[in-house]
Order: C-alpha cells, then structure tokens, then sequence
C-alpha cells in the first residue's frame, strides 16, 4: 500500500480523468458542496439567532450569578428578598419586577429595578441619567431610563406613555441604559412599578452575585430550603438550555431537511463514479494485470471520491458562510419557528467545529457514493475485463433483493427506537436506510416490473429494443434514477407529511375556533372586570367567554409552559385517549399533547402547579390536542383560578353572536365598548381571519423546508441529465452497431425516450413504495 | 550444473466453470531469451493458458514455476507483485491508457515499483526512442496509428526489464507489413532484456519468428 501512495500512478489516473471529463468531476463536486454549503448554512444561521437570543437574555437577566423566578403569573411575595439576601454566599441581591409594556407601539421589556442593589449585583442594568435629572432620577418614580433600542426616535427629556396590560401610565424618559445595546429593554424604579402597574407586594425576580469562593450548589441548596411554590431558581447555563430547547426540534428538522441536499448529493457520486468506473474498467483491469492488487485499485477509486468530497465540502464551507451571511442580512435570523422573531439582524457567528463538521460530513457522502462502485471494480476478474474492454453485464444473473431487504428491515427498527436526546435521530436514521434499501431494491424492482413486458414481443423494434436493455441491465436503473428517485421520494414524503399535518393544522382550528369572533390582546391582560361586563353588555353578543394565558415554570432549565385559563374550559377541546376523575382534595386540569411528551404525564397523573404563591395539587383529567404550543400547555377552569389566584384579569374572548347579527357591526360595537386607553391595543378578529392567521404561519414555517426540497430536487435531477448523458455516451458502440444494422438516428432517440419513461415509471412506483414506508418512520 | 528454467509449467489442468475441460497435461520449459509461440484453434484456451502463468487465474492442477518462484504458493497480492516486477504484457487490444501521455503509458510499469518520476520519465523516454518513437513521449495516444499504438505497448512490456514477457496476439490488430516490423521490434527488445517470451497467435507468419512452436490442444502442448 505504501509503494502505491508514494506512486504516481493514482494521481496519473485521477488527473487524466479530471482532463478527460471535467464536466462529470465538477457535477459530483458542485453536489457535495451544494449539500454542505445548505446544511452549514442553516445551521449557522440557526446558531447565530440562537446566539444572539441567549445573549438576549443575559442582557435582560443582568448577568447575575443566579436568580429567582416567578413560577407562575403574579410573581411572588416580596418576602422573599430579606430572606435571600441574608444567606451566607450572597455578595449583593437586587429585586426586580418584570413587565412587558408598549412604547409607541412597539413592546418593550420593562424591569422595576432598585437602583441602590442592582449597581452591585447586575451593573449591566444599571440606568445612567442625563446631567439635567441628576443622580436621584433613578429613584424618580416617574423616571424611564431606555436601551438604545428601545429610545428609537425619541429623545432624553421627552415624556412618553408607556402600556402594561392595558394600563397606560406616562414617564419622563430620564436617561438610557448603556449596558444594553442589543435589547429593547426600559427600567423604572421598583417602587414604582409596583404602585403604578399593580405589583404591590409582588416582585418577579432577585438577581443574586456570590460572593468570591461560594459554593454555588450549596447555595441553591439553601435557597431552595427557603423558596415558596411560586419561585424556581434559574442560572445563566439554565436560560441557555431553556433557548435551546426552545427551538432545538425545529432547528435539527430543518438541518437534517438541508442535508437532504448532501444526501441526493451522495448519490450524484454514486451515479458518476459508477458510470467512471465502468468506462474505466479495462483501465483498472490493465493495472491489476500489471500488478496493482485489488488494495490498490479500492484505495485509487475511495482516495478519487476523498477528493471529490475534500473539494466539494472546501467550497460547501465557504459557500454555507456567504449564503448564511446573505440570509441573516436579508431576513434576520428567524427561518420559520417564530422564536428567533425578535427583529434586527443577528451577527453571524461562525463555527468552526461546526465548519469542520460539515466539511466531514460532505467528505463522508463522497466516500459513501464512491464505495460501492470501487467494491464493484475490484470485484471483477481483470482478465474478463480486458477482454470485453466495456459492459460487463450478464443478463442471466438475476438481481438480489437481499441488501435491500436487510436495509428495508434495519431501517424499519430504526423507526421504532425512541428519540435521543429529544432529537429522532433512529428516525433520521431509518429514514436514511429506507432511501438506500429503495435504491437497492432498483435493479430487482426494473425487472419484476419489466418481466411481463420482456415476454411479450412489440411491433415497434423501438420499444423492443428499449424494453431488452432495461431488462437485461437492471442495475443501470439504479445507477440512472439514484439521485433523482432520493430527492423526489423524500420530497414526496415531506410534502405528505406537511399537507396531513396541515390538515390535521386546519381540522384542529375549526373544532377550537368555533365561535364567531376572537377578541385578543397584543399585550398582558387589559380586560378588567369592568371591561368584561363592558363586553357581555353588547347587545349582538349571545355569549362572551373570556381567558387568558400565562406562563409557568416547572423545571427551571425547561421553556415555560402555557397556563390556559379558560371559562367553561371543559367545552369543546378535541380531546385524545380517556379521561379521569380529580383525585379528592386536587384540581383537575387539562395538559395538552405536548405537555403530556414532555413531562410524561398522563389522565391521572399527578403534578404541582405555582399558583397564588401557593403549591396547588393537582390531577390529570384529560390530554387534548394542541398544536399551537410546542412546549405545553395546562388548562384550568377560570373560575378556579379566580378563587386560587384572586386574578380577575383576562386577555382574550371568544365571542358568540345572536342569530342575525352582524358580524362587522358588532365589532365596531365591541370597540366601542372597550376603554379608550386599551381600544387600541386590542384585536377583534373574526374566526375566518384569525384561522387564515393561523395557518399563514404554518405556511411561513414551513416555506424554508419547501425552499430545501426544491434544492434537494434541483440536484437530483441535475445528476440525471449528467448520468444519463454519461450513460448515452458510455453506449457510443451499441448506437454504432445498431446504425450499422439499420436502425435510424430517430429511432435510437425514440429508444432512449422509452428507456427513460420506462425508468421514470419505476422510480415513480419506487418513490410511492418508499413515501409509504417512511411516512411511519 | 545446467541453470534452472526461467518458466517451467508442469502438468496443468484447467476446466471452464460448466465443468468442461479445457486443456491437460499441459507442460513447457522456457529459457531465458527464448521466445515461444503457442498456436491453436479458437477457444481451446491459449489466452487462458498465458492468464495462468501471470498469475490471474488459477490452475485446477499442475505447477507454474517462474525464476524458482511456484505461484501456487503466492497469494494474490503476492501474484500481483511478481507481475510488477517480472512480467511484462502486449496485448492484441494495445490497451494504451487514452488519458495519459505516451510517456506516462510507457513508464506505469515503473510508477507501480515507486521508482522516481525523474528516472521513469528518462526510461521512457530512450524506450519511445528505441521503438522508433523519438520526442513523442508528451504526445496522447490519439494521435497514433495502430501500429505506433502497439510500440507504444511493446516498450511500456519492457520498461522495468521484466524477466517473462506475455503476448497475447500482439499482432491481430495490425496490417500485415506493420504485424512484421512490430514483432520484430518485440523480439529484438525482448532479446535485449534477455527476457524469455510467449507469444499466442493465430497468424503464422508471427509464429515463424519465434525458436519454438507449439500446438496446444486439450491433451497438452504439442510440437507444431
């Protein structure tokens, strides 16, 4: 082996290749650099949204060593913070109220923060005012400090209102918050935000700094021995796991989507080392009978597709960086899950594992497509091979189904395998199989389907002609329609599986919105008592059902699930599976699907809810459907989160109108019935607009993973117009023969569309086999 | 004491995969710079015959010996590796590697045994000389007659002076008048290497060049 690396003999054969067929190198290089350049691309686009999300956050959080959480809505008690900040370990606490509030129509951040804690404990968040308000603004309670991003147009020494849940309250904006520069965030005195937004007694947060040489487990061990139901204690790698999760499915589906592309890539060099190496047969032969072992020859054609990978991931690299720039300027950072929507343009954040990764990952896919091909070429005796000097086919060998079924089996327990991780990686994989047991089963499947047509005689010599060769080299089929049947069958599915989705997507809404119109707040909970009654008293309304959402923390490094409160919450949920009864002395509840995954939760099952500063026992009644909230969702009856949390306050309404009335007129009637400050804030929606809402932002999800088919697809069948073309000019000799015998320019052309409809027609029954087969994987 | 042959088959047997036999008793010593031509009628295995003794196909039973060497005991790289270094091949087919220059052809022979690209590029270049192929080393084979195509072939057969040269109808692909001055430029490089020959063919104007003819048939190799 080492006399062949120090030859020059692979590098004779490879350059004389690349001089004699550039156009097929560069086809396979273009493939595997397309894959690469797609999948790193999407990856460092999600990365670098990611990225900035995270630091997001840590801006908002102040960069504390560690904090405390409201679990639930309303915070909790401000007792707390006396307590914390006289445990041993704790250098300085900083209380803070969190509220999301409206300037100018854009939603902010809004923290109550004492000024006199958090210079110590968070100095990020520490508010500078302007030489005119003096040092004492920041005690100011009618003082406003912005971040450059949320001062916009506006001006220090201006006034402006600023809405939380409905309630407007005017502040004199008195100076900025330096530390933060990618967030639009707002800070007010505490005080303040408790008196002026209904927080009394209540805060959302303490932000802790340890002291040098605490032990940080030791101290969330005593904080925890002291926290009420209401409170979690959260940590910087804690928001940096919930940001993940947040959106790590959808963030590995469209990688694993992007890197269909690399994978239809994969087998564009299966089919151009295939149609090489055949063509090249008596040039391997004339080696191995000069004396290169089959060592040598494997290792000549496997170091070909190593630097057909190394090459084409080079450029994939670079090309992934340019197209992940491009898109981040372009369209930010969001590719359709909505978490990342926050506006601005990420940097991008380039990784070079990552980097690394892909190019590997792209090296890979060359090496997969060039094996087989170099298995094959070794495999044949060199003796036979120069005597035929071009197709070695043997019609009497009948095409193995074997691989292909053991694929097929392998990849079907695959799908069975539970996800790893959260992430179906055996699906991946079982998907990944069933594609190559597809491609295998090829050959066997051109000659069953081609058997009864092989028996019969056609008038036409054309299609006989057409109908021999197929038959006789069923293994063509394969190396002809490989790249196109991978990307056309794996769109199939996608596009399948999105269409039932998004008709599941569309039957769900039409059981959940089954009232005439939906009144929803843009910000928190603005509809008071006095509003709802406001509301009911319309006359058009048959009946108002009001609700609100909140979130609530269970697990501290998990994304927040829903609370759902809801009158009459027993109506109407498309429930799955059975129901259960409370147990005695618990509140019932009702989790959706996704809650019931995540938590492993069941009807019956038990769990603790924060509500009302208190640890309520609850029961499982029944899991419904939900496929608006990936994280989950708890349901309660609003009544019983009256009496448990006294909070009247709701946000949205479900509106049924009296027969007859006018849809139209009584929303301009619902307006009008709201207060003025909040009128604005508030959306009337009829049940058709909202679900067309809806189901555009299904669609805009998936738009990315529709743009990723179409490449997948675009490579697919440029790699069957190259080997194809190959594949005619391979047969030059054939073609000369059959002239020779008679056979007209027309009919040979005539002969060769028959071949390839008869081989669309077998990669189409293939495709449809496959999209069966992987749509339960 | 008489030094042993450069090529002794003794006694081989081969049969087809459908269990016909092909040929038996077949035996033949051959000297060093002793060229031998093996004749027969069409399918009774002489290209079989010559596969054997390179090593690319085995024997059902029987030896090949070469330069002392007994391939049955070789394994297949081992057979490969006696073919990089003593054995050299012309083909009726030339097989002449289209994508690589005349000087790169001639001198594979000597890529494989990892010898400098410097000194391969000279043996090749004073072999095209000494074919009748002067300066033509950085010329592609389609630029070339059939003929030349088989000098080309001659002189990559000798490039790393192999002991045995094999060759199977070097001169079916070629006009009478080219057939006779290409056998004559095998057998005087052959003669020059002082390497012994077999040369199958069917013509017997070629044949007439060789010291020995034989007949083989499938009860063994006969005096033709």
């Amino acid at each position: 082996m080492s006399a062949w690396r120090a030859s020059i003999v692979p590098r004779w054969m490879f350059i004389g290749e690349w001089r004699a067929h550039p156009v097929r190198i560069l086809t396979a290089v273009v493939a595997i650099a397309v894959g690469v350049a797609l999948g790193f691309a999407v990856h460092l686009v999600n990365a670098s949204a990611l990225d900035r999300f995270v630091r997001g956050l840590a801006t908002v959080n102040g960069g504390a060593d560690l904090r405390i959480e409201a679990a639930g809505p309303g915070g909790f008690s401000e007792q707390l913070y006396p307590r914390v900040s006289r445990l041993p370990g704790i250098a300085s606490a900083s209380p803070v109220i969190v509220l999301r509030a409206r300037i100018d129509g854009r939603e902010i951040d809004l923290l109550g923060l004492d000024a006199l804690r958090v210079a110590s404990a968070t100095p990020r968040l520490l508010p500078r005012p302007t030489t005119a308000g003096g040092a004492m603004a920041v005690l100011d309670p009618r003082s406003v400090f912005l971040s450059p991003a949320a001062l916009a147009e506006r001006h220090v020494g201006e006034t402006a209102s600023l809405v939380v849940d409905g309630r407007p309250q005017v502040f004199t904006i008195a100076g900025t918050l330096p530390g933060v520069s990618d967030r639009a965030l707002g800070a007010i005195d505490i005080a303040s935000a408790q008196d002026r937004f209904g927080r009394l007694g209540r805060i959302d947060r303490i932000d802790l700094r340890l002291a040098t040489g605490a032990d940080p487990d030791k101290l969330r061990a005593a904080i925890a021995s002291i926290l009420p139901a209401d409170a979690v204690i959260a940590s910087p790698t804690d928001d940096g796991n919930r940001a993940d999760a947040l959106s790590r499915a959808y963030r590995v589906n469209l990688e694993m989507l992007a890197l269909v592309a690399l994978l239809t890539g994969s087998f564009l060099v299966y089919s151009a080392q295939s149609l090489s190496i055949t063509r090249r047969r008596s040039h391997f032969a004339l080696l191995r009978v000069m004396g290169a072992s089959r060592r040598m020859v494997l290792g000549q054609l496997m170091a070909e597709g190593l630097i057909l990978g190394f090459v084409g991931s080079a450029i994939g690299v670079a090309g992934g960086a340019a197209l992940a720039f491009g898109v981040l300027r372009l369209i930010g950072g969001d590719l359709g899950s909505g978490t990342f929507a926050t506006g601005g343009t990420p940097p991008l954040q380039f990784d070079g594992f990552a980097a690394l990764g892909f190019a590997v990952l792209g090296i890979v896919a060359a090496l997969i497509g060039s094996l087989l091909p170099a298995r094959d070429a070794v495999r044949v005796m060199p003796a036979v091979a120069l005597k035929n000097s071009g197709d070695a086919i043997d019609p009497r060998r009948r095409p193995s189904v074997a691989m292909a079924l053991l694929l097929a089996f392998v990849g079907a327990g695959f799908a069975f395998l539970p996800a790893v991780g959260g992430i179906a990686l055996f699906g991946y994989g079982a998907v990944g199989l069933l594609l190559a047991a597809g491609i295998a089963a090829m050959p066997w499947l051109a000659r069953t389907l081609l058997a009864p047509l092989a028996r019969r005689s056609f008038a036409s010599p054309v299609v006989t002609l057409a109908i021999d060769r197929l038959w006789g080299a069923p293994s063509q089929a394969a190396v002809a329609l490989s790249g196109t049947v991978a990307s056309v069958g794996l769109m199939i599915a996608m596009a399948v599986m999105v269409t039932s989705f998004r008709v599941s997507v569309d039957e769900w809404l039409g059981q959940i919105l089954s009232a005439d119109l939906y009144i929803t707040a843009d910000n928190g909970t603005p509809f008071d008592p006095a509003a709802q009654m406001r509301l009911r008293a319309v006359p058009e309304v048959a009946r108002i059902l009001f609700g609100t959402q909140h979130p609530m923390k269970l697990v501290a490094d998990r994304p927040s699930l829903t609370l759902v409160v809801r009158d009459s919450a027993a109506e109407a949920l498309p429930k799955l599976g059975r129901a259960a009864a409370a147990r005695p002395g618990t509140l019932g509840v009702q989790i959706s699907e996704p809650a019931a995954r995540l938590y492993g939760l069941s009807p019956g099952s038990k769990l603790t809810l924060p509500l009302g500063a208190r640890s309520i026992r609850a029961t499982v009644t029944s899991v419904y459907r939900d496929y608006a909230r990936q994280e989950g969702a708890v349901m309660i009856d609003a009544g019983q989160y009256l009496s448990l949390t006294g909070d009247a306050a709701r946000g949205e309404a479900a509106v049924d109108l009296v027969p007859g009335a006018d849809a139209a007129a009584t929303m301009s009637a619902l307006r009008r019935a709201l207060p003025r400050a909040i009128s604005d804030e508030v959306q009337i929606l009829p049940t058709r607009a909202l679900k067309a809402r809806a189901l555009a932002i299904f669609d805009r999800s998936f738009a990315i993973t529709y743009g990723l088919e179409l490449v997948a697809i675009l490579v697919g069948l440029a790699g069957v117009a190259a080997t194809s073309s190959a594949q005619t000019i391979a047969r030059t000799r054939e073609f000369g023969m059959l002239r020779h015998l008679g056979v007209t320019r027309r009919q040979i052309v005539a002969m060769l569309g028959v071949e390839g409809a008869l081989l669309g027609l077998i990669g189409a029954t293939r495709a449809w086999c496959w999209d069966a087969a992987s749509r339960r994987s | 004491m008489a030094s042993p042959p450069l090529l002794a088959i003794t006694d081989l047997r081969k049969t087809v995969p459908t269990d016909r036999l092909l040929f038996e008793d077949v035996s033949l010593q051959l000297e060093r710079g002793e060229l031998v031509a093996i004749m027969g009628e069409s399918g009774v295995g002489k290209s079989t015959l010559l596969n054997i003794v390179a090593g690319l196909e085995r024997a059902d039973s029987g030896t090949v010996t070469l330069d002392g060497t007994d391939l049955a005991l070789l394994d297949e790289d081992g057979r490969a590796a006696l073919r990089r270094r003593q054995i050299g091949f012309v083909f009726q087919a030339f097989h002449i590697l289209p994508h690589l220059t005349l000087g790169q052809n001639v001198a594979l022979p000597l890529a494989l045994l990892r010898t400098s690209p410097a000194e391969a590029s000279a043996r090749a270049r004073d072999l095209l000389t000494s074919v009748g192929l002067p300066g033509r080393s950085d010329d592609y084979p389609n630029q070339l007659s059939g003929g030349e195509l088989q000098r080309v072939a001659i002189a990559r057969a000798i490039a790393h002076r192999p002991t045995l040269i094999l060759a199977d109808e070097p001169t079916g692909n070629l006009d009478p008048e080219t057939a006779v001055r290409v056998l004559g430029l095998l057998i005087a490089q052959m003669r020059d290497a002082k390497a012994g020959a077999v040369l199958v063919t069917h013509s017997e104007v070629a044949a007439a060049s060789a010291d020995r003819i034989l007949r083989l048939t499938s009860t063994g190799l006969v005096p033709a």
